[in-house]
């Protein structure tokens, strides 16, 4: 059966990357579709009309949104390659927990960074920190959040990373000085090619950065 | 089947922990139930298992602690297999409809409705009910879709996303008696009236859902206490 799958997709959006990940990941052939945030297309707001965001990923037609929901979905449909969740329950509950955690934390504390200047700029630095600290930890000795292999923790949180030049030079500041083990994983996953083509230039993220913080007039 | 190493962490107040609750029904599963006392300092059990929040439900099985109330239901629902309670759909498609929906309820319809809790202003109450009753309206176009006709989310039985909207009912009921408004309404929301009527009455559920008054009561102490954290931070 032709197997047809969009991904409707902005090329800075870290949730847009998980997925592009995981279809890489799996082999995949998919159709790209760049949206233009200011001017969402009648089909980005026919397949996601609750919350009208990027990623969508169409399957046969079928829309599924929210990117940790679809990396889940292209798990479970194509699980004979490289599976992203472990088998066991427990380790299961485990990842999800702490891809929810990326969730929750990064995208958040991180726009503070780039968003807000002074103290306001100095907490969210300081909650940056405290939150990769987290997960540096979590990660321990593995070179994989995945074990061996690139898994779904590794798929939720590396796209992150295209954005950490971007934040270091808004908030002054080096997260590799902070956060040593994580920067050698993220260099690590940077090396297969399913996430090398994922991620954007970190240099064009910066610049992205810049213009937003113009469109939004912070200095 | 009885479970000695199977224990939930939580209070009998929250709908996160009730979620927890029904899947163990749903699955015959026996548990000990530990009460946390959410209007006390953090007990020494809690802030261990739960480092990273600090919050409850936390669920133990076999020492192992888990997090964060769908996961915990996603962990049950894959360990306790028989098809006769199967929370989540087996087919990807209807399991990330099921996740989605579930995800609606928690990032989006329960923020609004403790903003309606805690609104300290009218205004901050006028907003937060619009945002509510809108997302009730939302939710109602689910339930058509997810149905299928049936009676619950879930088809035949209660699934994923009846638990994750069902155990916000009594809050629901509380709320809106100090908003002096149905926020579950017959005139926009017909089915879900009906769906919330079967979901409350359904056994696994029934012991679960909390007393109303108990829970009014409750509420006026807790919306008193955040209130009174958030003037400090101020």
């Amino acid at each position: 059966m032709a197997e047809e799958v969009v991904l409707l997709d902005f090329w800075p959006s870290p949730f847009g990357m998980r997925s592009r990940i995981a279809l890489a990941e799996k082999g995949i052939k998919y159709e790209h579709k760049e949206e233009d945030l200011r001017n969402k297309s009648a089909l980005l707001l026919q397949m996601n009309p609750v919350h009208k965001k990027i990623p969508v990923l169409i399957h046969n037609g079928k829309p599924v949104c929210e990117s940790l929901i679809q990396v889940q979905y292209i798990d479970e449909v194509w699980h004979d390659k490289a599976p992203l969740l472990p088998s066991d329950p427990y380790q299961k509950a485990t990842a999800r927990f702490w891809a929810d955690y990326v969730d929750k934390k990064i995208y958040e504390v991180g726009g503070r960074v780039w968003k807000t200047k002074g103290e306001k700029q100095a907490t969210a630095k300081k909650e940056l920190i405290e939150t990769l600290k987290l997960l540096e930890k979590e990660l321990g000795d593995k070179p994989y959040f995945g074990g061996e292999s690139l898994g779904y923790v590794d798929v939720a949180f590396i796209p992150f990373y295209s954005w950490f030049y971007a934040l270091e030079k808004c908030g002054n500041f080096s997260i590799e000085a902070e956060c040593p083990k994580l920067i050698a994983w993220a260099k690590r996953c940077m090396q297969k090619e399913s996430v090398a083509k994922s991620l954007p230039d970190q240099q064009k993220v910066y610049d992205f950065i810049l213009e937003m913080k113009k469109h939004f007039g912070i200095e | 089947m009885a479970e000695s190493n199977v224990k939930v962490l939580g209070t009998w107040a929250s709908p996160f922990v009730m979620r927890v609750k029904i899947a163990l029904h749903l699955k015959s599963v026996r548990y000990e139930d530990v009460e946390e006392d959410l209007l006390a300092p953090k007990s020494e059990l809690l802030l261990k298992s739960n480092p990273v929040y600090k919050k409850i439900p936390v669920f133990f099985h076999a020492h192992n602690p888990i997090c964060e109330s769908l996961i915990i239901l996603q962990y049950i629902d894959e360990v306790w297999t028989t098809s006769a309670s199967s929370i989540l759909p087996s087919d990807p498609y209807e399991r990330s409809q099921s996740r989605f929906w579930a995800a609606y309820v928690d990032d989006k319809f329960f923020p609004a409705l403790r903003r309606l809790l805690i609104g300290a202003t009218e205004e901050d109450k006028k907003a937060a009910l619009a945002e509510v009753v809108g997302g009730t309206v939302v939710l109602e176009g689910a339930f058509g879709e997810l149905s299928k006709g049936k009676a619950f989310f879930g088809g035949d039985n209660i699934g994923f996303v009846d638990i994750a909207l069902g155990s916000l009912l009594g809050w629901i009921e509380v709320i809106g008696k100090q908003c002096e408004t149905k926020l579950v309404s017959e005139a926009k929301t017909p089915r879900l009236v009906q769906w919330a009527d079967c979901f409350s009455a359904h056994e696994a559920v029934k012991d679960v859902l909390p007393d109303v008054d108990k829970l009014a009561d409750f509420g006026l102490k807790l919306r008193a206490k955040i209130l009174k954290a958030l003037a400090l931070t101020n």
